[in-house]
């Protein structure tokens, strides 16, 4: 999977989750204030990613992480 | 630093000027008069208080932070404890004395019993700990957490001293019960959850679970006998990095480490652990009790050190600043440590 793939795939999850459409979201776009989601959700998305790419993401790599962008940063070291 | 004696008698030996810790609260506060304690606002002990007020244990229970019912299954019967307080079923006074009650109920023979379930109805999770909001309210109502004088830092470990030993004689209570008992979690297990579900013989989780405790980054450890019934339980390396990060862990990790027995789909958390309740009911109750007296040792003398150590820590303005920047914080994961 390149990058492109993956932060494309990663859109398509939250948006999933969330219930939004995945057209609508960007790769900078900060999903916190996009999708509206407090921390519960986020964790929810957490497990999520997880599960879809067989990895675990240690919760304090995501410390400052509110983009797709930089979600891809934290798992595709562990892909 | 303490020494430790064969036979725990010189376990308190402090070194005078030694910062005044949880077993010196303790001590000077059941020796202080009434008048004294009135002028130095330590309320009384919690021994010399009027005990709980537990109500007559009964088979079915409807309270504001737990409900319990007994239900049949193909073999007995099983108790099952829903938690149902909103958010996340956060443990303040309110889910203390409810679960004082149950711990009641299951002393008195749970009903006839032969398996519990607890599980929580709530969709954020299990239980997301303990109520810090509330912890902080109290704190803050009753003492000049401002000044932290050596008075208030007495006063303080006092109260909290009083919280942490009901908790832990209720926990004791649902981990040494005589009968099958399981945890069925989705969501957040954290903090006093985890500690919470960690008493159950017995843990199925839904893919949507995530276990932590994130207490060090409150200045604390674990205060409800967790880290205690984990090591009992795990190896010391899985205890030091969920402590040390503070990191939570999802169900299917927490089954490779052998947290979890079973890891199931979401939604189906309760229909699992009533087949496993409903399996645990065919076995002879005394053989039952027996095998879980010996597989599952209390870990006494660590759960009495845990809440020595957290009660001292929770009167360190290291706390007070971290409580205060959680309860005032806006940002959307103030769960992420």
């Amino acid at each position: 999977m390149n990058r492109d793939d993956l932060i494309q795939k990663l859109i398509e999850l939250a948006a999933k989750r969330f219930g939004r459409d995945a057209s609508a979201l960007k790769a900078d776009d900060d999903f916190f204030e996009k999708l509206g989601i407090d921390s519960f959700q986020a964790m929810e998305l957490m497990t999520d990613l997880e599960e879809e790419f067989d990895v675990e993401i240690p919760d304090y790599e995501l410390q400052g992480v509110n983009t797709f962008l930089k979600l891809a940063d934290v798992i595709e070291p562990r892909l | 630093m303490s020494g430790q004696g064969p036979n725990g008698w010189t376990r308190n030996i402090v070194p005078l000027g030694t910062r005044i810790g949880a077993w010196q609260a303790r001590l000077v506060a059941r020796r202080l008069s009434r008048a004294m304690r009135e002028r130095l606002g330590v309320p009384a002990p919690m021994a010399a208080r009027p005990a709980v007020r537990v109500a007559a244990p009964s088979a079915s229970f409807e309270g504001r932070a737990l409900s319990w019912k007994l239900v049949d299954n193909a073999v007995a019967q099983h108790l099952e404890v829903t938690l149902h307080r909103e958010p996340c079923n956060e443990i303040g006074t309110t889910a203390l004395g409810e679960l004082e009650q149950l711990a009641a109920f299951v002393r008195a023979g749970a009903g006839g019993a032969r398996a519990l379930i607890l599980h929580s109805n709530r969709k954020r999770g299990f239980c997301a700990g303990a109520d810090l909001r509330e912890l902080h309210g109290a704190l803050v109502a009753k003492y000049d957490v401002g000044g932290r004088g050596a008075r208030t830092r007495l006063a303080i470990a006092h109260e909290v001293r009083g919280f942490i030993d009901r908790i832990h004689a209720a926990f004791d209570v649902l981990d040494t019960a005589p009968l099958t008992t399981v945890a069925a979690t989705h969501g957040f297990v954290f903090g006093g959850g985890f500690e919470l579900a960690l008493t159950c013989d017995v843990i199925v989780a839904e893919k949507s679970t995530r276990f932590a405790f994130p207490e060090l980054r409150l200045g604390l450890v674990p205060g409800f006998g967790g880290i205690p019934r984990l090591r009992r339980d795990l190896g010391n390396a899985v205890v030091r990095d969920l402590l040390l990060t503070g990191r939570s862990i999802a169900a299917k990790r927490a089954h490779e480490v052998g947290l979890v027995s079973q890891v199931v789909a979401r939604g189906e958390g309760l229909n699992v652990a009533r087949k496993v309740a409903e399996q645990a009911s065919r076995f002879d109750p005394e053989t039952t009790a027996l095998a879980k007296r010996f597989t599952k040792p209390l870990p006494r003398e660590e759960l009495a050190r845990e809440k020595d150590l957290f009660v001292e820590m929770m009167a360190s303005p290291i706390v007070e600043k971290a409580l205060e920047k959680f309860v005032e914080s806006k940002d959307v994961r103030p769960y992420l440590p």
